[in-house]
């Protein structure tokens, strides 16, 4: 419902919010979408398997057979590396959904009903907190088992906190604003001016903290999977490869230096969109 | 004021706890109110009359403490259980707020939000909750209501708002209006078409309202009977036309000196009433309007006078030295 009511919202103020998307957030959405469609087609791409070795052409640098050249293993490094948006966009856009979805209702309740639930919300989240988030990542996924579920639902549960926060933040001011009472004063239950009052008002700073949160998973996940507790292996991850690419850094430095500018860019573009949505969704409150 | 009454608040308190004490917002107030029939509370910032407003709602904040009944309609809001509190407000008891800025939803249009009560409370479908919305909104003096529906608040300006809001709050044809300082965020052009629209929607809906406001003025050509209130009490209660005939306490005097004259020459010192409103958090043993008033005596210090009638039945006032005609020709 709430989507539905952004996209309506969206619609009809999009002439005066054009102006305000810059080049460098077109260049930035069009970096998101050229990887997500990479990542969708990776099957269909003429492209070889990822976990196909070309038995005598280890580290070979870029020629038309392999556009992007061979790894450690004699893999095509294209390949690997559009594979591997794979794993990184499912972790990075699902993990911060399990945050987006518990930490966002955890928040409003919190929010607007205050009192002890609001102590008992804000403490919780206060003590997950304060937990070594790769330490507990680490734990969870030995223990666990090496799998992307594992992997999502971890990084997810750590983003818990900070949704909540944001959320709570954001319904704390809106609870006080009149229409709040005025949509009691005409009987709405609490639950509808929790979805209908307050949902639409908190979603747009959710949405782009969202996106946020997304480009730091990719990172932790990046970052799990370098220290080899991340996608297990053989499937290619953009962490896993630039840990492979370590090994042979002086010889081939190309090998660790593709997969992590490709995630430079990836986080990039996530930030300066989830800015830009946060700069425009900012002045608008404020206005109103 | 024979008939049953619609409202009657019975010796009514609002204790609000705050860091600095105990605050009694609203101090054993009583009214009654018939059905179609207006009332005026008048009372400058901080006496009350919002809290008063918010405890017949029961709206008030969580922390605050409500002593008293209210009886609305036959029934004791108070003690309703709160489900059957949440279906009376709407069609039974609705409300304007102060600031239509703040009052609406910023994110929903319009249409969403007048047909969400119609949908609501009179099981309206889509359609005819549109249609109905476009009816409301034209007898509030909107002109296009078929564009507005697809509107954002802040596409509207201040009155215009006022009115969606007033849309609103008529939409399900409430017994009782109250409409909490509708008109001070609003340009001074506008008041006064947005009192007219109040007062022509009360008599023609035959509900009954009442009307919140700073301003003696307003409530002078719309309202039945004037309730002023100060620190919390009712001072003085009185049938509109009564209470400007003769006015009996001080504070009320006070009040109309206040309001600025069209005639009176440029550059004249506005009369203004001195001090503030004692604080609530330390009630004085004496009448609490003693520290300003201008005809103070030993005994308003000293003893908290009740309100009663002694001249006539329906004028109430609580105060030791009323003003007679006398003393206000000379004042």
């Amino acid at each position: 419902m709430a989507a539905l009511d952004l996209s309506i919202d969206t619609a009809s103020v999009s002439p005066v919010r054009k102006r305000r998307f810059g080049n460098l957030f077109l260049i930035a959405a069009a970096w998101i979408v050229i990887v997500f469609v990479a990542a969708a087609l990776a099957n269909i791409l003429p492209l070889p398997e990822p976990d196909h070795m070309d038995i005598g052409g280890r580290r070979l640098p870029p020629t038309a057979a392999h556009l992007l050249g061979t790894d450690n293993l004699a893999r095509d490094m294209l390949s690997r590396l559009i594979f591997g948006a794979r794993a990184s966009l499912i972790v990075g856009l699902l993990a911060p959904v399990i945050g987006l979805g518990i930490g966002g209702a955890l928040g409003m309740l919190a929010g607007y009903f205050r009192g002890r639930l609001e102590t008992l919300i804000v403490g919780s989240v206060d003590v997950l907190l304060a937990f070594p988030p790769l330490v507990l990542a680490l734990a969870v996924v030995a223990y666990l088992g090496q799998s992307i579920t594992n992997l999502t639902i971890v990084i997810g549960f750590l983003s818990i906190p900070a949704f909540t926060r944001v959320a709570r933040a954001a319904t704390l001011s809106l609870a006080q604003r009149e229409f709040v009472t005025a949509a009691r004063a005409l009987g709405a239950t609490h639950l509808r001016i929790l979805v209908r009052e307050l949902l639409p008002n908190v979603f747009l700073p959710l949405l782009a903290f969202f996106l946020l949160a997304v480009a730091v998973t990719i990172v932790v996940e990046g970052a799990l999977s370098f220290l080899g507790l991340g996608v297990p292996p053989p499937t290619p991850s953009w962490g896993s490869m630039i840990g492979e690419g370590r090994e042979s850094l002086e010889f081939t430095p190309w090998l660790a230096f593709i997969p992590a500018v490709t995630m430079f860019l990836t986080v990039l573009a996530f930030n300066i969109v989830g800015d830009t949505l946060r700069a425009i969704t900012d002045p608008r409150q404020g206005a109103l | 004021m024979n008939a049953a009454p619609l409202l009657s608040i019975e010796n009514v308190s609002v204790d609000l706890p705050t860091p600095r004490g105990n605050l009694r917002a609203v101090d054993g107030v009583d009214l009654v109110l018939a059905p179609g029939q207006t009332l005026g509370i008048v009372g400058e910032s901080g006496c009350g009359k919002t809290m008063l407003s918010r405890a017949i709602l029961q709206l008030l904040p969580k922390k605050a403490n409500l002593t008293g009944r209210v009886m609305f309609d036959g029934r004791d809001m108070v003690t309703l259980p709160r489900e059957a509190l949440r279906k009376l407000r709407g069609p039974s008891l609705a409300v304007v707020f102060q600031d239509p800025m703040t009052s609406l939803n910023p994110v929903l249009t319009i249409g969403l939000q007048i047909g969400e009560t119609l949908q609501e409370h009179l099981g309206m479908d889509g359609s005819s909750a549109a249609k109905r919305s476009v009816e409301l909104l034209a007898a509030v003096g909107i002109p296009a209501p078929e564009q507005r529906l697809k509107q954002y608040p802040h596409q509207l300006s201040g009155g215009m708002r006022q009115r969606v809001a007033i849309a609103i709050a008529l939409s399900c044809e409430p017994k009782l209006l109250i409409a909490d300082e509708p008109t001070t965020a609003l340009d001074v052009t506008v008041q006064a078409q947005i009192l007219d629209l109040l007062a022509r929607e009360q008599r023609s809906r035959h509900m009954a309202m009442i009307l919140i406001t700073h301003d003696l003025g307003v409530v002078a050509g719309r309202t039945d009977e004037v309730a002023v209130m100060y620190a919390g009490r009712v001072v003085e209660r009185a049938p509109t036309s009564d209470l400007f005939k003769r006015m009996r306490m001080p504070y009320s005097e006070a009040l109309l000196a206040a309001i600025p004259k069209i005639d009176a020459p440029p550059h004249s010192k506005l009369p203004a009433i001195s001090g503030r409103p004692p604080d609530p958090t330390r009630p004085i043993p004496g009448c609490s309007f003693s520290p300003r008033c201008r005809y103070v005596k030993d005994r308003c210090k000293a003893e908290k006078p009740a309100l009663t009638t002694p001249d006539s039945a329906n004028h109430q006032y609580a105060c030791w030295h009323p003003l007679s005609l006398r003393e206000r020709m000379s004042a």
